[in-house]
């Protein structure tokens, strides 16, 4: 269970700092946590304790294995995430060509 | 039922060609991507007579069977009646979003590359319609979205990023929210297919994590689709985006991502049982509506305007389809076409004053009848369509959510339903005061001197503003009895509610 509660403080954490912090490479940095939080909550859903790889080969009976869904789903949005934060990473640089500020307060001239 | 992963890769291959082609043969770009949503609409138009013959359709992905007991184990697609009308608004929309961009991309430096995001983000939406599979909708949600947030930033100037950057951080929480949901999901029913999802839920019966998922895709897909508490983003990121992708994020963006996998997630898989989550719907349905209308009354950049519009309008179709009766969620997804087509005509409007004056400040305005006949009056179309003005098809599907709203208290005696529906009707006419407005200001009065000497959009520009009014004024017949299938088959779709995991066993045996 504490494992749970931890991923869910990570998520926290994570959250916090995408809304709190006025830096816009910490919030992208934030936004790396709380991607993080979820893929480890969901590689925990699968494993099992002293669970083995789930690898089937002949004469070989398994009893306790983890579950291999999650971690393919989670190689797949962790490739999304480095997507994301490609992406995110590129536009900071662009916003900072053009305001020469990372301050999230300053870059303001969208308003109404 | 072979024809339903073509809407993926249709969209997929024309971005791979397009982006391989289109630096060394002219046009090839504009021809393929002219080419590419011309033939989904025309499959997606062929899908309605496939829905009305076999009601629900499945396709295997990888030809990976069902093992009776245990479920799908493959990836499978669901096509059905929601599913037709969505693919038919999205796909008419890009049809005519493409057409128009021949044009108006000119001035941008790189129309290969605004093709092949643009396909991209096609295929995430078609991808989103169709499949059956939670995880599949999610990274099907993170490609349209991730192309999105490329597409508002087109322009690079320092207010698209910084409208860009807002938009990819609420939209990266929001995903985070949602993968969050798909995991307990799978943990608490260890499967991923919708259907299987739903019998899972409905033998092990709904506990607090369940409302917990709920509530999880609710603030997810909220924040995508712009319900009033999560709507910051959107007065930001669709009027910064160029004119055609303003009109498709508008127009069906934040109806497939938002509006269809929340009708999809709550009616069909998790089930209509928790009404509670359905008044919540409704309650953020009528605050759109309201908050959304009177934000826009104060502004006077034209696409600013229209983008608080679109949080009304959203609105509208939340309202309907959280009522939950038969003629509720007919006026909601009505609506739901509706606001697609007329969004993106307007969208594409002011797209077309941009191209000529260079502004989009409405008090720069003024008399542009007289020059821009085609423009004005297809945007007085789209207008009297948006404000409810009747024979104009905004008028029949406001009418059907007020009525159902109106019959919704005759049946339970709740008044809060009547208290929606003065929130609907107040709405209406605040809409209305705000596109008059526009008119005023835009095209009547006496022309600017500065403006004496401007022309016409392109032709090209001209068809697909044109195409996009006339379907403003067919489309009202859709609730004849003729082509009411259309919709109808929609509407079933969603009131079989959990029934949707019996009629995809049976379609997939």
């Amino acid at each position: 269970m504490s494992e749970y509660i931890l991923c869910f403080t990570l998520f926290c954490i994570g959250l916090y700092c995408v809304l709190r912090k006025r830096n816009i490479i910490k919030i992208i940095i934030g936004l790396g946590i709380v991607e993080y939080a979820v893929n480890l909550f969901f590689v925990l859903i699968g494993y099992r304790l002293h669970g083995r790889a789930p690898i089937l080969a002949k004469d070989q009976a398994i009893t306790n294995m983890v579950d291999p869904i999650p971690q393919a789903l989670v190689l797949t949005s962790i490739v999304i995430g480095l997507a994301v934060t490609a992406l995110i990473v590129a536009l900071a640089i662009r916003i900072y060509e053009k305001y020469g500020t990372f301050d999230i307060t300053k870059i303001r001239r969208l308003r109404g | 039922m072979k024809m339903l992963p073509f809407f993926v890769i249709i969209p997929l291959g024309a971005a791979f060609l397009i982006s391989l082609l289109g630096k060394k043969i002219r046009k090839s770009g504009d021809i393929l991507a002219n080419i590419c949503t011309l033939s989904l609409l025309g499959l997606s138009l062929y899908s309605i007579s496939l829905v009305h013959i076999h009601k629900v359709l499945v396709y295997k992905v990888g030809g990976w069977g069902w093992v009776p007991g245990i479920g799908s184990i493959g990836i499978c697609m669901v096509l059905d009646g929601l599913t037709s009308l969505m693919l038919v608004t999205v796909n008419v929309v890009s049809l005519l979003v493409t057409i128009y961009s021949i044009n108006y991309m000119q001035k941008f430096t790189d129309k290969v590359k605004f093709y092949t995001l643009f396909m991209l983000m096609l295929a995430g939406m078609n991808g989103i319609i169709i499949t059956g599979d939670l995880f599949n909708l999610f990274v099907f949600l993170e490609i349209a979205s991730i192309a999105s947030y490329a597409l508002v930033a087109f322009g690079t100037e320092a207010e698209e990023l910084e409208a860009s950057f807002k938009y990819a951080i609420m939209g990266s929480v929001a995903s985070s929210f949602i993968l969050l949901g798909i995991a307990l999901v799978y943990s608490y029913t260890s499967t991923l297919n919708m259907a299987d999802i739903s019998l899972v839920l409905s033998q092990k019966g709904s506990g607090p994590l369940v409302n917990f998922i709920a509530v999880l895709f609710l603030v997810g897909f909220g924040l995508k689709a712009a319900l009033v508490p999560f709507h910051a983003w959107l007065p930001d990121a669709h009027p910064s985006a160029p004119a055609p992708i303003s009109a498709m994020l508008s127009g069906v963006l934040i109806k497939t991502l938002g509006i269809y996998a929340i009708m999809r997630i709550f009616f069909n898989v998790i089930g209509i049982a928790t009404t509670s989550i359905l008044s919540i719907v409704m309650l953020l349905g009528a605050l759109s509506m309201l908050a959304g209308v009177i934000l826009a009354l104060s502004q006077w950049d034209f696409k600013r305007l229209l983008a608080y519009h679109s949080i009304s309008q959203v609105g509208y179709i939340m309202l309907g389809i959280g009522l939950g009766t038969p003629l509720g969620i007919l006026g909601g997804l009505f609506h739901l076409f509706n606001h697609s087509v007329f969004k993106s005509l307007l969208f594409l409007g002011s797209g077309a004053l941009d191209y000529t004056l260079h502004t989009r400040d409405l008090r720069q305005m003024g008399g542009l009848r007289e020059r821009m006949p085609v423009t004005a009056n297809t945007n007085l179309v789209a207008s009297m369509s948006i404000a409810g003005i009747p024979p104009f098809n905004g008028f029949w599907s406001k009418l059907l959510i007020i009525l159902a709203c109106v019959q919704s208290h005759i049946q339970s005696g709740k008044m809060i339903y009547m208290i929606y529906a003065i929130c609907a009707i107040t709405g209406s006419i605040l809409t209305l005061a705000s596109f008059m407005k526009v008119q005023k200001y835009a095209f009547f009065g006496k022309l600017n001197e500065k403006w004496q000497e401007i022309k016409e959009v392109p032709a090209l520009m001209q068809l697909s503003m044109v195409i996009l009014a006339a379907i403003c004024v067919v489309s009202s017949l859709l609730l004849i009895p003729l082509f009411k299938p259309f919709l109808q088959n929609a509407v079933e779709a969603l009131l079989l509610g959990t029934g949707y995991k019996d009629a995809v066993f049976s379609a997939a045996k």
